[in-house]
Parts: C-alpha cells; sequence; structure tokens
C-alpha cells in the first residue's frame, strides 16, 4: 500500500478528564501501527509536533462548557474532513452536565474560592450540539478495541463495527448471568449501548450506563421493573444521573423520578 | 499483526467452497463504467475457473470488496455469457461505494448465484410485460437478453421503464437498441424532465393503461422501489393480469444468503430462498402490510 | 401429551449414584470432554465439568417471570433444577466466530478457509426440551440446501447423556408444546434420577450402539419393574405439575390473524428490545457478519456472530430499518417462533423451556401474551383480516 499520502489525525480536547485520549496512548501495541498508517499531526497530550491544518480526522474529546470553547469548536470543525467525537463528554455532555440540572450560578461558589474568575455556561453540551458530528464513539471512557476499529474502519473506507444494541447482547455472548434475573441486581444494560464488553455484569454489577442509551432504551419499563427490585425513585434517578446524564433516554427518565 | 500468526495459505479449492458456502470465489475487474451519476457496472472475470457459475436470470450473488464487507447484488449480465459476470449497483452504502471506486485489474470475490428466477420458460408462448423502475431495471436485464435470444417462443414482448431523471435512465444504449427492434415495445417515462428530453413524462404505473399486450395471456416481470410495484401491480390487475401472472422481485437485509441467518425473513420465506422473485399472489397479502 | 419412547420396551437399566463418577470416567476415557451444567454467578450454567461434584449437587432453582433464584439443601440430588441461562446452543452455534481471513498482497488478496475443526463433546444432562431444540436447530442448520460447516462438525462429535425432568420449573411449558418432560428422539443414554428412602439411583434409556458401548464400561444392572415404574412416575408427576402452557390449536392462523392486534402496542411499552429472550433461546438461529480489518489493512477477517431481530439494523436495508417499531420486532419474534417456523421447518420454533420467560428482565411472558393474542379483545376487522390472510400461510 502506498504510504506517501499517510491521513492527518488531530486529537482536540475540550472540558474532559482526558481519559478518552489516554486509551489511544494506552493502545500501546497498535501504537506503531497506527503511527505507520496515520500522521498523528495535533495531539499534545502526547507530542509537541504540531502540523498544521487541515486534518483528514479530528477526534474530539469533551464537552463545550464555556464560550470560547463553543467558538473554538467550530474551527476545529473547519479544519477536519472527518470529525469524530469521543467518550461520553463529547457525545452527551459528561458528568459535569450534571450541572444542566441545577443553577450554575449557586453552584460556582460552592466550587471556586473566588467565583468572579470563573466564566462558563450554564449547560455543558454534547459537540453534537454545536457542529455536524460523522461519528460519535461512546463510553466513559471509550473502549481501546472500539477506537482501533473506528479507526481502521476509517482507513478502509467502511462502516465501523460498533453496535447501537443494548449490552445484554455482549453478556449473552459473553455467556454472563443476567445480575438483573439472577440476582436482583439493578442493571442499566437493557437500556444502555453495548461496546465496553460488558465487564461490570461479568464482575456481578449491574451496568452503570457508561456507553449512553442504545438505540432503543425504554427506561419507562426498566425503571419500572428497578422499583420491583426495590429501588426508590431517587435511586433511579441517581442511576441514569451519571457520565451521560444529559443524553436525551436518560435525562428524560431521571426528570420523571428526580427532584 | 506479527507475521508469524499468519496462517500459510492456501487457496480455498472447489470442495471448500461446497463444504463451507460462505467461502467467495476471486474475480478481477474488467471494465467499470458509470451509467448514470450514482449507477455503475462492474464487469468481472472470475480468477480460478475459465467460466462464471451458471445462473439464471433474476438471481443474485454476494459481492465482497476485500476489508469493507458484503451485501447481494443481482446479477445483470447476459445469461449465455459463461465468461463474463457483471453486476450494476447504485453507489449509496459504504460497500457498493468501495466497489465503485474499484479500477480495472482490482480483485472483488463474489458466491453465489443464490435465489429465484424469473420465470422465462414457464412464460413461453405468453406475452411478456416487464416493468421496471430505476435501478430495478438491473436484475430485469437478464431476462430480456435471454427473451430476446429466444424471441420466436414469445408472444409480444413489452418493456416499460421508468427513471426519476432522463439522467438516471440506465442502460440507454441498449434501450436504444432494443427499441429499434421491430418486435419490441420498449417505452421509456421519467418523473421530471430535464433538458432536451422529448419522451414521456409520468410515472411507470402510467404507461401500463396503453402498453400492448393481451392480459389474459400475460406473464408480468416487475422490479422496481416497494410502492412502484404494489401500484404497478395494482395497475396490472385492473387490466386484468391475473397476480398469479405477475412476478416481483424483493429486497431484504442479507447477511448469508443460504437460508441461515434470518435477516431476509419477508412472513414465512427467506427472500434469498424463496426469493428474491416471487410469484406477486404469493406475497400480496404480505407487502400490503408494515413492518412484516 | 408426553409421547412415549419407541425404546422404553427395551429392558431398562440401572446405575448406582455411587457409580455415576464411572460414567464421566469411561466417557473421558473416551477422549470426550465432558460439558455439564455447573453454578457459576448465582445460575446454573453449562461448562467443562471434571467430576460429579462439579455438578450443582442439592441445588433447586426457583424460576418466575424475569427471576431465577438457586437454592442449596443436603440432598445429593444432581439433577433438581431445570434450566438455566445457557443452551447447548453456544456449543454448536457459537456465540462468535470467525468464517475466513483474507490476506492482501501487492493489490490482490486472498481468501483462506478456517479449518472448523470440533472435538468430540460430550453433554451431561440434556433435557427433553433441550434434546428437541437441537432437533430443531437440525433442520435449521443441516437439513437445508445450504449446511452450516459449523454445525456440522460439531455435532457428529456429540455424545448426549439426557435426564428426564424429575420437576417442572414454574416457568416451563414443555408438555403443552409435545418436547418433553419425558426425553424421546435421538440420545445416547437416558437416565432418570431417583431418590428413594435411602436409595439413589440413575434408570438408563440406551439410545443408540455408542450408548450401549458407554454403559457396558460403567457398573449398571437391570433395573426392577419397580424401580422403573418408579422412574416413571416421577416423569408423569413433572408433567403433571406443569403449571404454564401454550394453546397450540390454529395457532398459526391465530397469529397471521392478530398482525393488528392491540396487544402488541401493549407488549411494546414493556419490551425493552434488549434481544435477552433471542440470546437465551435455544433455538432462535440469527446471525450477523462482520468484516473487520486491522490497521495495516493486510489481513481482513470475516466473522459470525449471535444477532437478534430485536435490533435495529436486523432489517436494515438502503433507506431504513423495515421493523424499526419494537412492536413490529416483538411480533416478527413471537410469529416466526410459533407460527412462520412451522412452515419453515415442519416444526414450532418453541419447546417450552421457559428461558424466554425467566430472562427477560421485565419478565415477559410468551405463554400470558399469545393467551392475550387469543383473547376476545380482537378488533372487529381481525376476523376478516383472518380470511384474506389465508395466503399468508400459504406463502
Amino acid at each position: 500500500m502506498q504510504r506517501k499520502n499517510k491521513p492527518t489525525l488531530a486529537v482536540w480536547k475540550f472540558a474532559s478528564c482526558d481519559g478518552c485520549q489516554l486509551s489511544l496512548l494506552d493502545c500501546e501495541d497498535e501504537l506503531l501501527a497506527i503511527i505507520d498508517r496515520i500522521d498523528i499531526a495535533y495531539f499534545p497530550e502526547a507530542t509537541r509536533t504540531v502540523l498544521k491544518g487541515p486534518y483528514d480526522v479530528s477526534l474530539v474529546e469533551g464537552s463545550i462548557t464555556t464560550q470560547h470553547d463553543a467558538e473554538r469548536i467550530h474551527r476545529v470543525r473547519r479544519a477536519s474532513k472527518v470529525l469524530i467525537t469521543i467518550g461520553a463528554c463529547a457525545t452527551a455532555g459528561g458528568i459535569q452536565a450534571l450541572r444542566n440540572f441545577a443553577d450554575v450560578k449557586q453552584l460556582v461558589p460552592m466550587v471556586y474560592a473566588s467565583p468572579k474568575y470563573i466564566e462558563t455556561l450554564n449547560k455543558s453540551t454534547p459537540i453534537s450540539d454545536h457542529v455536524f458530528v460523522d461519528f460519535e464513539l461512546r463510553g466513559c471512557p471509550i473502549n481501546k478495541g472500539q477506537l482501533l476499529e473506528v479507526l481502521s474502519a476509517y482507513l478502509h473506507g467502511r462502516k465501523p463495527n460498533t453496535s447501537r444494541y443494548s449490552v445484554c447482547m455482549e453478556c449473552k455472548r459473553n455467556g454472563t448471568p443476567c445480575v438483573m434475573v439472577a440476582q436482583g441486581t439493578p442493571c442499566l444494560g437493557p437500556v444502555t449501548q453495548a461496546g465496553c464488553g460488558a465487564i461490570c455484569p461479568l464482575f456481578q454489577r449491574g451496568c452503570y450506563g457508561c456507553f449512553g442509551p442504545a438505540e432503543v432504551a425504554n427506561t419507562r419499563a426498566l425503571s419500572e421493573q428497578w422499583k420491583a427490585l426495590g429501588k426508590t425513585p431517587q435511586d433511579v434517578m441517581r442511576a441514569f444521573r451519571t457520565y451521560n446524564a444529559y443524553a436525551e433516554a436518560f435525562r428524560k427518565e431521571s426528570d420523571i423520578h428526580g427532584a | 499483526m506479527l507475521m508469524s500468526d499468519a496462517p500459510s495459505i492456501t487457496a480455498p479449492t472447489a470442495s471448500d467452497r461446497i463444504s463451507d458456502p460462505m467461502l467467495p470465489s476471486p474475480y478481477r475487474v474488467q471494465r467499470a463504467r458509470w451509467d448514470t451519476d450514482d449507477t455503475f457496472s462492474l464487469e468481472l472475470v472470475p480468477l480460478d475457473s475459465d467460466d462464471i457459475p451458471h445462473f439464471a436470470p433474476g438471481q443474485f450473488n454476494m459481492v465482497y470488496v476485500y476489508g469493507v464487507g458484503e451485501i447481494p447484488i443481482s446479477i445483470s449480465g447476459d445469461p449465455t455469457r459463461r465468461d463474463l459476470l457483471v453486476h450494476t449497483t447504485r453507489a449509496v452504502g459504504t460497500v457498493t461505494r468501495a466497489m465503485s471506486k474499484l479500477r480495472v485489474e482490482d480483485m472483488l470475490a463474489a458466491r453465489g448465484p443464490y435465489g429465484t428466477a424469473w420465470p422465462v420458460a414457464e412464460a413461453h408462448q405468453k406475452d411478456i410485460v416487464i416493468v421496471a423502475g430505476g435501478i430495478g431495471l438491473a436484475p430485469l436485464r437478464p431476462a430480456m437478453y435471454h427473451i430476446m435470444a429466444h424471441r420466436e417462443q414469445y408472444g409480444r414482448v413489452v418493456l416499460l421503464y421508468g427513471a426519476r431523471t432522463p439522467g438516471d435512465v440506465l442502460y440507454r444504449k441498449q434501450l436504444e437498441q432494443w427499441r429499434a427492434h421491430f418486435d419490441l415495445d420498449v417505452f421509456v417515462t421519467v418523473d421530471r424532465a430535464t433538458g432536451s428530453w422529448r419522451g414521456s413524462v409520468g410515472l411507470v404505473t402510467s404507461l401500463i393503461g396503453r402498453a400492448p399486450f393481451d392480459p389474459l395471456n400475460t406473464v408480468a416481470l416487475v422490479c422496481g422501489p416497494e410502492v412502484m410495484m404494489r401500484f404497478t401491480t395494482m395497475g396490472l390487475e385492473k387490466r386484468g393480469v391475473d397476480t398469479k401472472n405477475i412476478y416481483v422481485s424483493l429486497e431484504r437485509n442479507m447477511k448469508c444468503a443460504i437460508r441461515l441467518c434470518g435477516h431476509c425473513q419477508f412472513g414465512s420465506t427467506f427472500v434469498c430462498k424463496d426469493g428474491p422473485v416471487f410469484r406477486y399472489s404469493q406475497v400480496q397479502s404480505l407487502l400490503t402490510k408494515w413492518e412484516v | 401429551m408426553v409421547k412415549i419412547s419407541r425404546r422404553e420396551g427395551r429392558a431398562a437399566q440401572l446405575i448406582e449414584h455411587h457409580d455415576f463418577q464411572s460414567l464421566f470416567d469411561v466417557l473421558k476415557a473416551k477422549k470426550y470432554r465432558l460439558i455439564g451444567p455447573t453454578v457459576r454467578d448465582g445460575s446454573v450454567v453449562y461448562d467443562e465439568v471434571a467430576r460429579v461434584d462439579d455438578l450443582p449437587v442439592g441445588y433447586s432453582d426457583e424460576q418466575e417471570k424475569g427471576s431465577y433464584r438457586l437454592n442449596k439443601s443436603d440432598d445429593h440430588r444432581l439433577f433438581g433444577y431445570g434450566v438455566g441461562p445457557h443452551s447447548w446452543k453456544k456449543f454448536l452455534f457459537p456465540p462468535a466466530v470467525r468464517l475466513w481471513q483474507a490476506r492482501r498482497d501487492d493489490g490482490s488478496f486472498q481468501i483462506i478457509p478456517e479449518d472448523y475443526h470440533a472435538e468430540p463433546l460430550a453433554l451431561i444432562g440434556v433435557r427433553a426440551c433441550e434434546l428437541n431444540a437441537i432437533a430443531i436447530q437440525d433442520r435449521v442448520f443441516l437439513d437445508g440446501e445450504y449446511r452450516d460447516p459449523i454445525y456440522a462438525a460439531q455435532r457428529e462429535k456429540l455424545f448426549v447423556l439426557a435426564v428426564n425432568c424429575g420437576q417442572a420449573g414454574n416457568t416451563c411449558f414443555c408438555a403443552s408444546m409435545h418436547a418433553g418432560p419425558r426425553v424421546t428422539g435421538q440420545f445416547d443414554l437416558a437416565v432418570t434420577e431417583v431418590i428413594n428412602g435411602e436409595s439413589h439411583y440413575f434408570t438408563v434409556e440406551v439410545g443408540s450402539p455408542r450408548g450401549e458401548e458407554v454403559l457396558s464400561e460403567v457398573p449398571h444392572r437391570p433395573a426392577s419393574g419397580e424401580e422403573k415404574a418408579l422412574a416413571n412416575q416421577i416423569i408423569t408427576q413433572t408433567a403433571a405439575s406443569m403449571k404454564r402452557s401454550i394453546d397450540t390449536r390454529g395457532i398459526k392462523q391465530r397469529l397471521y390473524a392478530s398482525f393488528e392486534h392491540p396487544q402488541w402496542d401493549d407488549i411494546a411499552a414493556r419490551c425493552l428490545a434488549c434481544g435477552n429472550c433471542t440470546q437465551v433461546c435455544p433455538t432462535c438461529f440469527c446471525s450477523t457478519v462482520e468484516d473487520v480489518t486491522d490497521l495495516s489493512g493486510n489481513t481482513a477477517d470475516r466473522w459470525r456472530k449471535w444477532d437478534s431481530c430485536f435490533t435495529t439494523d436486523f432489517s436494515y436495508i438502503v433507506g431504513g430499518s423495515i421493523r424499526s417499531s419494537v412492536k413490529s420486532r416483538y411480533r416478527q419474534w413471537m410469529t416466526h417462533k410459533l407460527a412462520t417456523w412451522i412452515e419453515q421447518f415442519g416444526t414450532s420454533g418453541c419447546v417450552g423451556c421457559g428461558r424466554c420467560i425467566t430472562w427477560c428482565p421485565v419478565g415477559i411472558d410468551i405463554t400470558e401474551e399469545i393467551a392475550a393474542l387469543r383473547a376476545e379483545k380482537q378488533p372487529a376487522t381481525a376476523v376478516e383480516a383472518a380470511k384474506e390472510d389465508v395466503s399468508y400461510a400459504d406463502v
């Protein structure tokens, strides 16, 4: 294969913990293969080299929480042929979107000693609320294998094998007995998108919903079942208000139960 | 990937393919051309044998593009030519777009043919009405080749073809040639006329009323979008064609094409095995329901 | 309801409980890998077992809609529980398997077939419903124009030790599906576990020459008339104590006529479309393929994975999914399982094992749903639709 025109890759950070970017560095064995196929043109977390845009692929981590970032994301979009958002912050607003359920003006003094220096938007919003996104890779954090799959799919012009169905499908392929049925453990798996490999049920925990709502998320029916298992409306509300709290299906469900 | 992990390369044999029906055979692109803005044809020659597998008009192949994926595509070539496999398709999905980028000498793989065929033998001595919409002409072309090669075995032969715009008319040259045949009636219509189009404007169904055939002694072959097929069959029925003598070709999601993966179920049928060509009376009640 | 085995006339044999390990040993000596029920994560799953002690000795289960619990008692019963979340299909129809690899080299590529080697497996404790499920999948994977080579390779290397059920689980309805609880069909050995006072034994029915050969190497003796009768009585009681059932009379026509039934909307409000019912079902056979490449692009693998008609992509064609609503997906699943399956394969797709009821996270019960569809809240048009729909059945 020709190596002359390697596609260029940029990695951008918005409001986030850096965990998803680290998944890229975490690739270790595959990192050499990536560099062999892709020019990493902009990735402050990993290298000081800065190649000028435009970039063939941009990976965007983080949510939009400031006016400055709300403007910056448009520049990133303009500089990118393909823009892929990675992680719950970028795809749903992240854990910091919990503030969307409160008044940020009241929260800021509780966190910062000098609130007057804090310039922030009322809400933490996903990238797709601001610019067109070519592909969203879910997860908190994203799954390394899925990241490689998306890059590989991009390189070879195919559709990434990232399913939008429920975590249950992965549990069943793993042969993990359902924790909800066999142990009465509340689990978000039936309404959460697959992709993590159904890790939590493998360790006999319920799914926390890190990958956000599945293609069909009948959260109403699941909440009823949680209550039948003895959970309070408060518990249900809290379960839906985590990393993907602001994803529509989860947000609406938590609003029903939440105060 | 480390080379030590690499499996030893041994080309699959014919018997491998019989015992493993999911294994495709290699083909080389001999010719690639755009038929319209979004539709293209590939002419393929087999790499591991002299002839392509025998196929009947209406059947399809599973076509694989290296590293991208595999999809069902009907065969569009002349069934009497065993040296050449022809596929015409629209570049709308990942695999078809990758196919459209293939150049002469590139390789792809295919397995098949699969599915049922147009009833060209059963239709002997009868009038033939072929109604095609858009890309739906592609799976009907092998039937046209067959009928023209055995013209004396049929009564009147009518081809009614509708495309969205003049630019979307498929196989233009061929249509011209067919139109020149005195023993073949070809009518082409477009939904929207542009530029120098002097032909008829309107839906293909509007051609049915005045087409020259004897409804009581006719076999109709219909292929196009499902809505178009629904209205076409209504039009044909109105002319007096029995639904038993109307045939349609259906499209469903397919992953295996060998009745094992379950995706293409349509009522109790598997479209890959019981179709894609169905007698309309067989599927009529299903086609009028949603989300079957 | 229960079919009587052809082989019942033959003198039944008996293995004492303390000799049961010897059966394992003989099978192992014959190079079989033993797969059987064992306790993991609060469930009875199917996995490798080496010794009788690896079985869920003394365990019983309580199954209800969306609920499964194990209880442990002091007895030494080996098969005192019903079917769990696994089915044997995972061994014959693996959840994920590579179909072939392609290697690219200088603009061309080569397809490398997979060698589907299968090792001999002895399945320990196959229930009547499960044996019927295997027979149904045989029709799917082996009896068509194309055979699945992966299934075929493993199917030829099975030793089946079947078990007659000594108790009916709460979600079982095999009797109404004519699929149990008495073992019928193709097996090598079939046992019935009997605990009677101090005695603990297994009556044994031989189903094949291979079974005969294995039994000949295990300490056994002919069962007495009384011992046989006791075993028979257990199975009869199991059938009689089954609480759930499906009325299969005219089920095809009823389902075809119910296409617009309001019950589907009712189900859709509860259904999670998570796919669990299809994945635990021992007969569901749908799969998808995935093409994966490495970063270099020099190898491209094709994988086959379990799929479910409850996913959006399942019915995707250019322009969108055919079955976009949850209602249409549940309708497809149930109509296929109980009706169209009969036309496709000459048998129902349901064996009444109850897994889809137990393992549905929100406890949707197929026996209740079919009963609701049969109930008289049909829209007036449905009767008319039933007449029109005759051709559906003829397809």
